[in-house]
This record gives structure tokens, C-alpha cells and sequence, in this order.
């Protein structure tokens, strides 16, 4: 997020996008609430009527992946008719002429004819854009899980800088992370390109200096991105692989490729928590230290480095993470020296990344600091690109087209499967299942189907259906709801049993290499 | 603007138009006792504890509900403040059944903490003509009405923080209720669980049923941590005791949640106690089971077989997933191992999902 959370009930305008807030990050969303019942106004831009559509001034119910015309036709609008920021984008931006003549073909008939939202609501909501400024925008996993997504979050960005909305207070676009550190994993360089901090393994300074600070040679070439390493395993090019606290064979789309993969691996390591699906893969397996087990930190959606405590003792001979791999590396002939989570955090990430140089434990007892903190002295960067000063220089507008998603409703398969999380339960329930009362709330997964297409194809209430794609089949109840649109099938995949990835598509965005999970084709029999 | 000022127990103190007297009281060191009152709530005064002279009104006033204004003269500690103070506990203790003995909120009850303070006890009233049930039809709240004082901040907490709009008032005089759902069950109504209204309550009216004798205040530790959940990263106290997590609770006050939890943050914290935990290494033998090993036999083998595989295909034959669950440290060392160790790139997490 380039803002934070402490904005959000402070803000007089919201744009949400593809984030089911209420439901997969209850506590943002409270504060969204608050805001509009303070007069703010919100505009909703999701294919469901989720329930801050209650909250919504207007909610825009586009069809699964067609962001980009929508978001280029609301900056068709705002150029048409000269509402946007027009001396922020002269003196805070660069390649206006390029998003100008991309966003010139997508007049709102374009986009209404694209996105489903109708050519009124279009340009009513430029105009209330273009009225409340600062806007925040708030985005989550509707953007990004598309083979679009990159293109899809370069579009925000795009109406955002319109706009002249980042760079302030209760502004900026704001991604809100799903699960706890993935921020974190990210900044700590847990990705084949980067190292500690986003410095970039193919650049010889951030390479040397890594070289000087773990004592070893290291490779520039940039490593391999999760579908890359799957798929090479059947082919022997990856032999080995390790896998820490991920369910791959419930998360991943299309489970019986990746289980199928994972089979074909020759050696699998894993350290979890649980036996899970994918740990049955594994050759060994390392039982670890849980949340509450371990003195470490998270960093959240906003950029806060958090403490994570220790609380009580890990069961059995459960060790932390941190050891596990420290143990390895002594085996294969390096000594490091940290031996605790505050030594790792202070004497090395804090050391050798440049945004975390003034995080130290001692300074994150209580509320914790927003990188980049550059000095000791620093107390944190509560919002990116102040004043419009964008950290690069000057913001960058790229031009996007829209493009479907790689596979849409035809008539074999004639509904869309868009995927995500469900309120009581996270991801593949190792947590969520096994913590007392969440099973009780919600039991088993359910396919949402809109009224109209379960009185056409006869399902009633809770009946049993197959919903089936090109690549498998699962058999749940149905759940008929006013929440889904006609021609939309939704489901999660927090159940083994009617998991939505037997179904989804393994097709990815080209840069960022995010799966499809929001849009696949399928099709629905009563059972 | 000329700065406003007060009288505070005959003391002149400055305030900003719009505080109340109970902030302003509350900024200068003056402790004024409170029980409904619900910060960045909107003031009902429906408890009557917050009682304070004003010089020249007619009665006492709810200092949480009255705007603090230029000249006025405020006593905190006179003896009919106390005496009112005193009559407002007394009526709450008649109006239920408050045994504390076996209390979930012993300890940590506003009202017990009142009684003590004032020297109250029950009995000068008699109790409520209209008691109903207990409710508890499901697996993470209890509602005693017994114990409740209907102060109303739990319907403050669902409407005006949370915003869920499930809990409210029904009924009225002597038959008055908290209610959800136009008075049926929590798992009836538009109630997403997520605990709030327990956390705000200052009696043992809403307690957590699966903290239900686990532990006393007092035999408690409370850690702070962030919770494991998304990204909000809200900040949580773990109440530990006896080596177990029996309840969690938000920070009130931190950043970012102030003191918000969502059901998955307040209620999904005990798998960490399950006795399906990993506590063993594991080597899965020939014929597919798994046989426990200790750690140098385990880690000696993952060692063995990476350097083996390194040799003969080279680093880019190993790759690794990071967990984007665990902390900054872990991720950070197991980047560490496959560039400096193994020596490839080939490390990612699920940044993407």
C-alpha cells in the first residue's frame, strides 16, 4: 500500500476493486464503514454484490476481467471531458500522450460494451471522482489474479496519477495483501530476483555487496517463479525441492497437474506445522515452530514491521524455521552467526536492507514502523510518493489494453468460476479447521450461484452439483444467493473436497506470473 | 478564537470546543469513573457513573455526554456525585443476577471494580422482574442477560465500530433486552463473530465459550503479537496460561487495528494447541509410509541429498518455496541457504495468491 490503514476512516472518497473487504480483511473494512457512515462515499467495482455494496454510493457489477475497459473509459471520461489533475500529470508524471491516445479507444459505449456497466454509471462515477479528491484506491486479489493482472494494477496506478491522488494523505493506491507476511516474504527478497530489500541479484553492486556480507560467490542469473519450478519438475529440470509452510496441492490451479508434479519431483523437502495434501510428497519432512512459538516480525499491507511473540514452547521436538535452515547450511559448510530472531532482524535484514536500516527490535516494542525507515532516527513513511514526488522520479503512466481472460464461457462450458477467500475459514483450513467453532460456521464449500441460473437449470437451494471445467470436477451444494450475477459460478478453496482448484486454469500473467484463479469456464449439473 | 476555559474541582484548565467534560476532565489527570461509555463512540450516558456537578444545572450530568463550555464550573469528587455514583451501582447489581463466584469476568469487571470502589453491594433492590435464558446456540459467545447491565456498548460496538449492524436494543422498561436478529440467536442474525461486543462488555454478560474456566484475569500472561491471518496485521494480546493460549484479545489503542479483531484474528488460535501437530521429523521409507527420525538424521540426509544433487545437476536443479505465513526471519534465512548455500536464485514464496 503506498498509504496506511490509519487513513481509511479519515478519507472522504474510496474506490474498491476487485476486494471482498468484509470478508478477507474484516478490520480494514470496519474502518471503510466508518468512513462512510462520516459522509464518505465509496464506488464498488466488483462482479458480486458483496456486502459493502451496502456501503456503496454506487456499485459498478462489471463482468469477471474487464477492469481495464472499465478504468480506461473512466479516464476517457475524465480526459474527454478535462476533469483530470492537469498540472499534476505536467509536473509530478511522464508518457501522458501514450495513455492519452490508449484511453481514447475505449469510449464508455467501448467500455460498457466490454464490461457490462452501463455508459451513465461510467461517466457519473469519473465525475465523482473527479469532484472528491483526494480518492483512495483499494485493490486486492480481483486485480491482480488475472493472466491481465500486471495490466490490471498498471491501470490503477494509471487512474490514480489522473487523478492527482497519490501522494497524500488518504489517497495513493492500496493493495491490501492477503495473507499476513506476504509483504514481508517479499521484502526479505523470498522471490528468484531480488535479494533483501528489492536489490536486484543481476546488478553487480547489490551483488558484491551481498557477496561481502555472506562470504560466498554469488549467481546473477535470475531464478525460477513457482509455475517455472513445477513444471520443471516432470522434466528433471528441477530435481530437488523444498517447500516451506505451503499447501501447493490445494492452493495451486489445476490440482492434479501440480500433485502430478510434485510426484515426478526425485527429492522433497518440507517444513510445516500439519501433514498436509502437499507433505505427502515429501521425502522429509521438518515439524516447525508455529505463529506464537518464535520471536520474530510480519510485515503488513501497509508496510508495518510488526514483533510476531513467543508464547508458549513448540510441541514435541518442533524447532523454528530459522534453525532448520541454519542447521542445513552448517551441514553443507557455512556457520552463521545469528542464532535468534532479534539477531537475524537486527544484525543482518536491518543491515542489509536499505529500507529497514533504522528498524531495530528494540524500536518495534510496541506499534510497529513503516519502511522505508532509512535511520535510527527516522519514525516511519506512513504514505510513498509525497506531494506527488514519486520515489523513481516521476510517476510513469503505461498505457494497457484490455485483454479477455485466456479462457471465457463458450458453449461447452458456459459459466465463469471466479475463486477467493470466504470469511470463517483461511486458505486450506490447516489453521482455520483445526481451531475450534470456525468448522462449525462454515462446514463444507459451496458453489454461489445467481437466482436466475439455478432457476434455469432447476437447482434448488443446498442441492448437490457437479461443477466441472476442462480440467476436472468436483461435486458440492449449490448456494443460491442475490450476491452472484447470472452467468457466474463462485467458489473458494478452502475445502479438499470441492476445492475450486480441480477447476481452475494453470495460465498466468507473463511478468508477475500470477494464476488465473479469478476466471476459467465451467459448467454446472444438478445432481 | 479565545481559548476556552473550565473550572475542574476549582482548578482553570483549557479545553477545545467540542471535548466533553469527560475528556477534557480526563486529559488534566481528573479521574471520572465510566462503564457505557465507548471511545470514538457516540456518548449515550445511559450508565449514570460518570456523574459530575456542574455549578447552576438543575441535576448531576453524564460528563461523557456534555460538551465541555467557557466558564463552567465542574466537581468530579463531591458527595452527591458519590452518593449518585453510588445509587447507579446499586440499581445495576439489583437488576441481575451478578454472583461473581463464578464469573468468567471476575477480575476484570467494570462493575465488581465499581461495587468495590464505592462499597456497594446487592441486595437493597430487588431484582429485575424479567429475566431471559442464557443463549449460547453457538460455538464462540455466551449471552448471560443475567449479568447484563444494558449499558448498550456491545450495540455500539457491532453498529458504530465494526459497522455489522447485528446487535440492538429491544423491548423497553423493566423488559428491555439486547437483542440480535429481532431477537433471535447470534447464529441467526447478520452476526460475522467477530467478538467485539465480548471484548467491550464490563461485566460477564458476553463471554467467549471457548475460554469458558480456563483461566482467571490474574492467572494470565498477556504477549502481544500480530495476528497470522492477512495482511491488516492487526495487533492481538495472547492470554497464556499454563503453557496453552486460552483466549485472544485486540490491543486497544494500536496501530493498525485499534483494538479490532475479525473472527479468524479473535477465534482461530487454538490450532497451535491441536494434537495433530508435526512434532517429529519424518523420512518417508521405501514403501511410501513416514518413520520418525531425529534431526541429525533428518537434516543430515536433506544436507546429503542437496550437495548430491548440486554435484551431479548443479544449483539450478534445487528450488524452494518460501512461506509467506511465517516471519520476515525465517523467509529472509531461507533465501539466505539457497543463494549463498546451494547457490541458485531459484527461491520464491506465493506473492501472488
Amino acid at each position: 500500500m503506498t498509504n496506511s490503514f490509519a487513513d481509511f476512516d479519515k478519507a472522504k472518497m474510496f474506490f474498491v476493486i476487485g476486494s471482498n473487504m468484509t470478508e478477507a480483511h474484516p478490520v480494514a473494512a470496519s474502518f471503510v464503514k466508518n468512513a462512510v457512515n462520516a459522509g464518505a462515499q465509496l464506488v464498488l467495482v466488483d462482479p458480486r454484490r458483496t456486502a459493502l455494496a451496502d456501503f456503496a454510493k454506487i456499485h459498478l457489477p462489471l463482468k469477471v476481467g474487464s477492469d481495464i475497459a472499465l478504468l480506461n473509459g473512466l479516464m476517457h471520461v475524465l480526459i474527454k471531458e478535462d476533469l483530470y489533475a492537469k498540472e499534476y500529470v505536467q509536473n509530478c508524471t511522464v508518457g501522458f500522450e501514450e495513455l492519452r491516445a490508449a484511453v481514447e479507444k475505449y469510449p464508455p459505449e467501448r467500455a460498457e460494451e466490454i464490461s457490462g456497466v452501463p455508459v451513465e454509471q461510467i461517466v457519473e462515477v469519473a465525475r465523482l471522482l473527479a469532484a472528491n479528491r483526494p480518492a483512495m484506491l483499494i485493490y486486492t486479489l480481483g486485480i491482480t489474479e488475472h493472466t491481465c493482472g500486471v495490466n490490471n494494477v498498471l491501470s490503477c496506478a494509471n487512474l490514480q496519477m489522473l487523478l492527482g491522488n497519490v501522494g497524500f494523505e488518504c489517497g495513493g493506491v492500496n493493495p491490501l495483501r492477503g495473507q499476513n507476511n506476504v509483504q514481508g516474504a517479499c521484502d526479505m527478497g523470498a522471490l528468484p530476483n531480488v535479494y533483501p530489500g528489492y536489490q536486484k541479484v543481476n546488478e553487480p553492486a547489490a551483488k558484491a555487496k551481498f557477496e561481502k556480507a555472506w562470504g560466498v560467490d554469488l549467481d546473477d542469473k535470475i531464478g525460477l517463479m513457482i509455475p517455472a519450478m513445477m513444471d520443471g519438475l516432470p522434466t528433471g529440470q528441477v530435481k530437488a525441492f523444498y517447500i516451506f509452510g505451503e499447501n501447493l496441492a490445494n492452493t495451486e490451479p489445476d490440482i492434479s497437474h501440480v500433485e502430478h508434479c510434485l510426484e515426478s519431483a526425485e527429492f522433497v523437502v518440507a517444513n510445516d506445522i500439519f501433514p498436509t495434501e502437499t507433505t505427502r510428497f515429501a521425502d522429509v519432512i521438518f515439524p516447525a515452530a508455529a505463529w506464537s512459538e518464535d520471536d520474530g516480525t510480519f510485515t503488513n499491507s501497509e508496510r508495518r514491521v510488526n514483533r510476531v511473540r513467543k508464547a508458549v514452547n513448540p510441541p514435541g521436538q518442533a524447532k523454528p524455521n530459522w534453525w532448520v535452515f541454519k542447521q542445513i547450511a552448517k551441514r553443507m559448510g557455512q556457520d552463521w552467526a545469528s542464532n535468534s530472531g532479534q539477531e537475524i532482524w537486527d544484525n543482518e535484514i536491518s543491515v542489509l536492507a536499505p529500507q529497514m536500516a533504522g528498524i531495530k527490535f528494540e524500536r518495534i516494542e510496541h506499534d510497529g514502523l513503516q519502511w522505508p525507515v532509512p535511520d535510527l532516527n527516522h519514525l516511519g513513511t506512513p504514505f510513498l510518493h509525497k506531494e506527488g514526488c514519486f520515489t523513481c522520479g516521476l510517476g510513469n503512466f503505461k498505457a494497457v489494453e484490455w485483454t479477455p481472460p485466456a479462457e471465457v464461457a463458450d458453449e461447452d462450458f458456459p459459466l465463469v468460476l471466479s475463486t477467493g477467500r470466504r470469511l470463517y475459514h483461511y486458505h486450506t483450513r490447516t489453521q482455520t479447521g483445526r481451531s475450534g467453532g470456525l468448522n462449525d460456521l462454515l462446514g463444507q464449500e459451496t458453489a454461489d450461484i445467481s437466482v436466475a441460473d439455478a432457476q434455469r437449470l432447476g437447482i434448488s437451494q443446498g442441492q448437490k452439483v457437479a461443477v466441472s471445467s476442462r480440467r476436472g470436477r468436483v461435486e458440492v451444494a449449490a448456494r443460491v444467493t442475490p450476491e452472484v450475477p447470472p452467468g457466474m459460478v463462485w467458489m473458494a478453496f478452502h475445502f479438499r473436497e470441492g476445492c475450486a482448484n480441480w477447476l481452475t486454469n494453470p495460465v498466468y500473467d507473463p511478468v508477475s506470473q500470477t494464476a488465473e484463479y479469478k476466471a476459467c469456464a465451467v459448467k454446472i449439473e444438478p445432481l | 478564537m479565545a481559548t476556552a476555559k473550565l473550572s475542574l474541582n476549582s482548578k482553570e484548565v483549557e479545553f477545545t470546543p467540542g471535548e466533553t467534560i469527560l475528556q477534557v476532565a480526563w486529559r488534566n489527570g481528573v479521574k471520572i469513573p465510566t462503564l457505557c461509555y465507548l471511545k470514538d463512540c457516540t456518548p449515550t450516558g445511559a450508565c449514570r457513573i460518570c456523574l459530575v456537578e456542574v455549578t447552576g444545572a438543575r441535576t448531576l450530568v453524564a460528563s461523557c455526554a456534555t460538551p465541555a463550555s467557557n466558564g463552567m464550573e465542574v466537581f468530579t469528587d463531591t458527595e452527591k456525585v458519590h452518593r449518585a455514583r453510588r445509587l447507579a451501582v446499586e440499581l445495576m447489581l439489583g437488576s441481575g443476577e451478578h454472583n461473581c463466584l463464578l464469573c468468567e469476568a471476575n477480575g476484570e469487571c467494570k462493575l465488581q471494580e465499581l461495587a468495590y470502589e464505592y462499597g456497594v453491594s446487592a441486595g437493597r433492590f430487588e431484582g429485575a422482574s424479567q429475566h431471559y435464558p442464557t443463549e449460547d446456540q453457538n460455538p464462540l459467545i455466551i449471552r448471560d442477560f443475567s449479568k447484563c447491565i444494558l449499558c448498550g456498548r456491545c450495540v455500539q460496538a457491532c453498529n458504530e465500530v465494526q459497522v455489522n449492524r447485528a446487535i440492538g436494543f429491544g423491548y423497553r422498561g423493566a423488559e428491555a433486552k439486547i437483542i440480535t436478529a429481532g431477537d433471535r440467536p447470534y447464529d441467526e442474525s447478520d452476526c460475522v463473530f467477530c467478538g467485539q461486543c465480548v471484548q467491550v462488555c464490563p461485566t460477564g454478560a458476553l463471554t467467549e465459550k471457548k475460554a469458558k474456566g480456563l483461566g482467571r484475569p490474574w492467572e494470565t500472561k498477556k504477549v502481544r503479537t500480530t495476528c497470522p491471518y492477512c495482511g491488516v496485521g492487526c495487533q492481538l494480546w495472547l492470554h497464556v496460561k499454563g503453557g496453552k493460549v486460552i483466549k485472544v484479545t485486540g490491543v486497544e489503542g494500536a496501530q493498525p487495528n485499534r483494538g479490532r479483531l475479525c473472527v479468524k484474528g479473535r477465534f482461530g488460535y487454538d490450532f497451535i494447541h491441536s494434537p495433530e501437530r508435526l512434532t517429529s521429523p519424518l523420512i518417508k521409507q521405501a514403501d511410501g509410509s513416514f518413520k520418525e527420525a531425529s534431526w541429525d538424521e533428518a537434516l543430515d540426509l536433506v544436507a546429503e541429498r542437496f550437495t548430491e544433487i548440486k554435484q551431479k545437476h548443479g544449483p539450478d536443479a534445487i528450488a524452494g518455496v518460501s512461506c509467506a505465513r511465517s516471519t520476515n526471519e525465517d523467509s529472509y534465512q531461507m533465501q539466505k541457504l539457497f543463494r549463498a548455500v546451494i547457490g541458485t536464485n531459484n527461491i520464491d514464496h506465493c506473492a501472488r495468491t
